[in-house]
Order: structure tokens, then sequence, then C-alpha cells
């Protein structure tokens, strides 16, 4: 799983009203190198919820100094783009759990997966 | 009709002797009827003793004493499980006089048997036929010295007595116990991944060397149970689990003998004596297609031998006349098998549960509640996806051109969620979007993973993302999964929850029309006979997600009682009461909405899909031409062992009932709807702000 992806998840727990953003528990983070597309990170930026991947970031010990707030004109920041391409699409949680932040369900990362199917009595 | 009317002289008879003539002519009667054998009134040297057979508790020894009282006795035919006898003497005097024992009466246990005496013309005794051993039955008679029998007794440890059930039990018939693995009579196999502490017993090993060196074996066997029987019992009749053991099984007997019995299963059976300290070996069609049972009893028939050389006789009962009874004393069986570890490919698929199809445990209804629905997605959609994860996305390679082409339609950057992925086939036809999957089988996710994918495992009906943040969302060949109208509903408005207002969902439902424009579909037109044609003919018809689930639907008004009968733009209404689901023959027009279709599972199954087996590259070449593998009538293909065959539920759309569904939907409208190689298909716009 990807922060990316992180980004966009949510608890979908019968009930919960604040279910975003899921609380990340690694218990392994792989990093890897992915080509980089600037013009596809300045796509992406304003279809994220910035203060989810800082926090998402920090937990994983990947923040690289982003700010938390989004700085204006990054379309032509490209220090900072790389930053944002790093936590959004090279960071990757391999094994771990993601917990609802209000019921504190977790639901389980195998091999990079999240699982997030609910019990019959949670949906 | 008068055999015995001169068999009397006296004209005046007792009452008695009124009574035992009825008797007699009763019994030749029976012996015509039910054994084809015909008495004659003339005094022949041969006389057939009806009651005074093994078959009713007469012993050989008890009988021979009695008609030896009259005269000289040259053969005595005592067939087994027999009620009668048939006796030959020297002379047609003995035989008047043996005659004269009619009425005669033994003392057999705790009853009388009357014995009923006629002439016979002869005594063929090749009349009892010669029946060979089962195929692939071996006896090694003194296999073990009786020092190697007495070490082997004192080596099994039955002193924890009955009330100990840890690792050996008391059946009904017997005391059994279990080393290497232990063997459960509850579902008849092995716990193959719960191998019991200690393994075999060392002094076993010797014995066993001996079974590979003489080639009995050419494994060694790695699970041993250990039966005794008492006298008075046995074990019913059985084949053992194809699936549980590899074919050899090797069955050492200890202590007195006993009779076992084999059967075919058109009715043929052979009883065989397995001698104390005698090896038998079951291998083929006697270990795969035979049972084998001891019946429990106090006596056996057993060839009457000398008891000097036991070793000479064969152990083949049917081959012979010469038989008595047997009291039994107490064996101790050991059984050496050797555990599976893949699914029996043996040649008797009948007798094998490896190859039995996996078919319907009970023909399912449609539903008429949630819980109805939820039981019957789980059993026949997600289960089925999560069992044929492999083979099916060996068979899911190509993408279909329009829903490419609605892919390609999006805009740099936009947010794609495909619900119901799959193996992900369109989470990387557009590169320049940002697309995650999800999918209720876990399996199928854990594939697009290791093609590289963002994807997620969830259900359709409930989808783990933000509202209101996706430009597009697809749905291609899951929403016929649902069993309900109601849940079919609730699956698209979590698709529009998801779309941003502005975004665009598209579905794709299998449709009952497989003919449309007086095209056919290619589910319809492909068969097996047709070579590859590349990968366009990989069927949209047969692909198909599961991604729905055992959620509670988001609108759970509770009174979806009537299923697809509340579709209202439905023309033929199939059923207005739940029925029961039928079975669909692949690659024929559906004769209902809602139905089972077979999936015919190749190369084992959720196994191997990444272990680069042979077997995957067979199957992503044969879903060239097929997505549904071959039928019952079509040819095998070579060297694959018969597949298993597992059923998907589908509700199939009429023309109309995929946009009459979203219609019901708020916030959404209906750009376009469009048939496509067999499927209904919309696309839909988020209107609602």
């Amino acid at each position: 799983m990807k922060l990316l992806t992180h980004n966009m998840l949510t608890s979908h727990v019968k009930g919960v009203t604040k279910g975003y953003p899921l609380l990340i528990k690694a218990t392994e983070v792989k990093v890897s190198e992915v080509e980089f597309n600037p013009n596809f990170v300045s796509r992406m930026i304003p279809k994220l919820e910035w203060s989810a991947l800082v926090q998402a970031a920090d937990g994983l010990g990947h923040l690289q100094d982003l700010p938390a707030e989004l700085v204006t004109d990054y379309e032509n920041n490209e220090d900072f783009l790389r930053k944002v391409h790093r936590v959004l699409l090279e960071v990757e949680v391999l094994e771990g759990c993601l917990q609802c932040p209000e019921s504190g369900r977790e639901f389980p990362i195998s091999r990079g997966v999240p699982n997030m199917l609910l019990n019959e009595d949670e949906a | 009709m008068e055999p015995c009317s001169e068999n009397v002289k006296a004209v005046r008879r007792s009452k008695e002797e009124k009574k035992l003539l009825r008797k007699q002519i009763k019994a030749s009667h029976t012996l015509l009827k039910h054994e084809g054998i015909s008495t004659v009134s003339q005094p022949t040297k041969s006389l057939v003793v009806a009651n005074g057979g093994l078959g009713n508790g007469v012993s050989r020894e008890q009988l021979q004493d009695v008609l030896g009282e009259v005269g000289e006795v040259e053969t005595l035919v005592m067939p087994p499980h027999k009620p009668y006898a048939l006796v030959t003497y020297r002379s047609e005097v003995s035989a008047q006089r043996g005659h004269a024992l009619n009425g005669r009466q033994l003392q057999c246990g705790d009853q009388i048997v009357t014995l009923y005496l006629s002439y016979v013309n002869t005594v063929d005794s090749e009349l009892w036929g010669c029946v060979d051993l089962p195929p692939g039955l071996v006896l090694v008679e003194e296999f073990v010295s009786p020092e190697e029998e007495a070490l082997l007794l004192d080596a099994i440890d039955w002193t924890s007595h009955n009330e100990d059930v840890t690792v050996q039990k008391v059946l009904k018939h017997r005391r059994v116990k279990h080393f290497g693995y232990e063997f459960r009579y509850d579902n008849n196999n092995v716990d193959k991944d719960k191998p019991l502490p200690g393994g075999l017993p060392q002094v076993c090993v010797p014995v066993l060397e001996r079974c590979v060196r003489d080639r009995h074996t050419e494994v060694m066997p790695d699970q041993l149970t250990v039966n005794q029987y008492q006298s008075g019992q046995g074990i019913p009749p059985h084949v053992d689990t194809h699936s549980a053991f590899e074919d050899i099984i090797l069955s050492l007997s200890l202590g007195a003998k006993t009779v076992m019995d084999f059967r075919h299963p058109e009715g043929r059976s052979v009883a065989l004596v397995l001698p104390g300290r005698s090896l038998l070996v079951m291998k083929g069609e006697s270990r795969y297609l035979w049972t084998h049972g001891i019946t429990p009893r106090k006596f056996d028939v057993v060839p009457a031998c000398d008891p000097k050389s036991p070793a000479a006789v064969t152990s083949d009962l049917s081959n012979h006349s010469n038989l008595t009874l047997s009291r039994r004393g107490t064996r101790t069986s050991l059984t050496f098998r050797k555990v599976r570890r893949t699914p029996c490919d043996c040649g008797y698929p009948s007798a094998c549960d490896s190859q039995q199809p996996t078919a319907p445990p009970s023909p399912p209804s449609l539903p008429r509640s949630q819980t109805d629905a939820c039981r019957l997605e789980a059993e026949f959609v997600h289960r089925v996806y999560e069992e044929i994860a492999c083979h099916f996305s060996s068979t899911r390679h190509s993408p279909w051109p329009r829903v490419c082409h609605f892919l390609s339609s999006l805009e740099p950057g936009s947010i794609l969620a495909d619900v119901g992925c799959g193996n992900g086939k369109y989470l990387g036809v557009n590169p320049d979007v940002i697309a995650v999957g999800c999918d209720r089988s876990s399996a199928l996710v854990q594939i697009c993973s290791e093609r590289g994918f963002q994807v997620f495992v969830s259900d359709a009906l409930n989808v783990p993302l933000r509202s209101d943040t996706c430009d597009a969302c697809i749905s291609i060949a899951v929403i016929h999964h649902l069993s309900t109208q109601k849940r079919r509903q609730a699956v698209v408005e979590e698709l529009v929850r998801l779309l941003r207002p502005g975004g665009r969902a598209l579905i794709y439902v299998w449709a009952v029309e497989q003919e449309y424009n007086k095209q056919k579909s290619k589910y319809l037109k492909e068969t097996r006979q047709q070579g590859p044609t590349g990968d366009s003919t990989d069927h949209n018809n047969q692909e198909s997600k599961s991604l729905t689930g055992n959620t509670t639907d988001a609108h759970n008004t509770a009174q979806d009682l009537s299923g697809i009968a509340t579709d209202c733009t439905m023309v033929h209404h199939e059923t207005e009461s739940p029925a029961k689901l039928s079975v669909h023959t692949n690659r024929t027009a559906f004769n209902s909405q809602d139905l089972l279709v077979p999936w015919h599972l190749k190369g084992g199954g959720r196994e191997g899909c990444n272990q680069g087996r042979g077997g995957d590259e067979q199957g992503v070449q044969g879903s060239k031409n097929t997505l549904d593998p071959p039928t019952e009538a079509q040819a095998p293909v070579p060297n694959t062992a018969p597949s298993p065959v597992f059923h998907r539920y589908y509700h199939v759309f009429h023309k109309g009932e995929l946009e009459e569904l979203c219609v019901r939907v708020r916030g959404v409208t209906i750009q376009r709807s469009y048939h496509d190689q067999g499927n209904w298909c919309v696309i839909l716009e988020k209107t609602g702000y």
C-alpha cells in the first residue's frame, strides 16, 4: 500500500462518522524507486488530503521536511514535487495494519494489501 | 413334482414322518429356486445336505462325523456362506444310508439344526467357480517370523486401556492406535500438517525395509494404524480415502488369522484368509476400487487344511470346496500407508474423492432475505472466486476494447476506482490516471498486487474510499453476481457515492440476450473446436469478478422478499416464487435469469499461481480459445486429471433492466447505454451537488 492509496482510504465501519485518516501501524515498510513524472505529481496534489499525507509520512519516518500546509506554486518547484513523489509513490507499507481513528477497528495489511472486509455486524 | 414319493416305503406314515417329508420337499424346492441345485428322486452317490452348511453354523468336522457314520465319504463340499453341503459317498449303498439321515438334528452352538438330505446327480466343485484375487492384491505368507511378531506386538502399548482416547481410540468393533499421523474417523482423512511426534515405531523399520527390498512398495510409509480385533469384532467394508493416502497400502496381520472380504462395486466378492504373520499388499484396483472389510463374527469359513502345512493352501476361499469353520482369536493388524500430498489422480474416478465434481451441496434457491442473499453469494460467488482465482486470472489477460476506450478518455491525473478489479487487467490501461482497484477475492487482489497495482480487499457494497473523490469508477462484470435487485442497486449507489460531481461510472453486466441485432456474442460462437484466434476472443461474457459481500445492504429495507421478481422491466418473469437455481450449460442461451454457471477448474486451484508451473502456461494458452474450460462433452485436455467443477451464481440482465436499475439511483444520469458482446453496459454521470 502506497501512501497515495492510503490517502484515499477511509474507515467504513457502520456508525463511524470520522473514519479518516486511517492510522498506519506498519511493521514492514519498503522504499523503492519509481520514475519521477513531475506532471503526474502536480496533477495529483490537488486531489490529496494534504494533512493526511503529512501525518502518514511523518508516522512512517519519511516526512522529508514536507510542510504541514500545502505550498502554492508547487508546479514549478521540482524539489518539492520530488519529495511528494517519494512519499506518495515510493514509500510502501508491506506489513502492519490500518486502524480506524474512531472505532479502533484494525484492518490488516499483508504482503502490501490492506484487507478492508467488514464482518456482517460492522457493515 | 413328486420327487420324493417313493423314498419312503411305509404306506402308513407317522405324523412326524409326514412333517419331515414335507420339510424335505420344501428344502429341495428352495435349493432349486435359490441355488439352482436340482434334486433327483433316483438314488445316486451324491446328496445335498440342506441346513448342513457353513452358512448356518455347521462345521465341517461336525458334519463329517455324522455323514461318516453311515459310510465312507469320498468328498464333502461346503461352499462358503451357504446353508447346505454336498456329500459324495464311495458307493450308492452308503449314499442311501446317508439319505436316511434325513431329519437328523445337530447341536450347533445354541441352536438345533435339522438336516434334510436329497439325491443330486453330480457334485461339480467347478460349479463354485474359480475367482481370481482382486487385481493388484498380493498376500505374502510368513512375512515376519514368530520372533518378529512377538516383538511387534510387544511394541504396541495398549496399557493405557479403554478410557484413554488420546492417540488410541476404542471404536465400536475394535481398538485402534495411530502413529505418524492420526487418522480421523470424522472425515476419514489425516491432518497432513499435523504429524504426531515420534513418527513410526522403530521396531517397524526392518519390516518396512524388507517391504521396499522385496519391491512390495517403493516409498517408505509414514503413517501406521494399528487395529486390534477381538473375536467377534470387525471393520466395515471401505476403500481407504484416495486423497489421504498414496497407492500402496501394506497390512501386516499378527496373531490370529481372519477372513477379509473384498468387494467390487459391481458386486463380485472375494473372501481371503489372512493368516497370522502375513503381509497383505493392496495396490491399484484392489486399493482404489474394491472395498475391504472384516465381518464381525466369531467363526470364519476357512479352507479345511492340513494343520501341518498351512501355507500350502491358497487363501482364496472361492477356490475351495474344502472348507470348514475356524474360531477367531485376537488379531492385530498393522496398516502402513503413505500420506498423499497431491490430489489423487487414479484411474478410478468413481471411487475417488479427489476427482468428485464439487457439485453444489444442495441446489440453492433464489434468496428470500438479506441473510439468504449473503449466504448464496458467499458460497456461490466469493468462495468460488477464491478457489478458482489462479485459473480464472490465467484466462483474463485482454481488456475489452470498449472498456479501454472509456479508460483512455479520462483526463490525465484522474482518480479511477475499479470496483471488482479481478486480476487487475484494467488498472494499467491508462498510465496517466491514478488507479486503485478492489475485489472481494483476496487471491485475485494478491495477483494484482504482485503486478504492481494499488489494490485492497473489499466488498462492492461497502467500498472504503472517501465519498466524492473519484473521477471515474468502473464495475465490469460484478453486479450480475449480486442475488437481489436491492443489492444490485446498492452497488450502483456505492459507485455513485465514490464519484465526484461530474464523475463518470462505467458498468458492465452479463446479458440474457447473447444474440443481439442478429449478432451472436462471442460467448455463443466460441467453441473448443476453434483454434486460438488471439486475445480478442478472451471472452467478455465469462468475465466476472467477485465483489459483493456478507455485508448488510446499505439500503436495508428488509422487504426484499421477491428477488428478481421486483424488476419491473422484466418482460418474462422466470419465477414469481423462489425457485431452485438451475445450472447453466456453458455456451448456450440462458433459460433463466438467475442461474449457476459452471467453472471447470484446471491447474490445481489457488495454489501455484506464482510457481511458474507448466500448468500455468497451459492455462494461458488454453484461454485463448476458451473462457469456460471444456464441458463434459468435450475431450479433456491431455495430461490433466478430470477438472473439479465450481458453480458461480449469476443474475443475467434483460434489455433495459440495467438502465432501470440505475434510474432508481439518485443524483445520477445515464449518459449512454449499449450492448457489447453479450453484455449490457451503461455510462453514468454524477449530477448531484
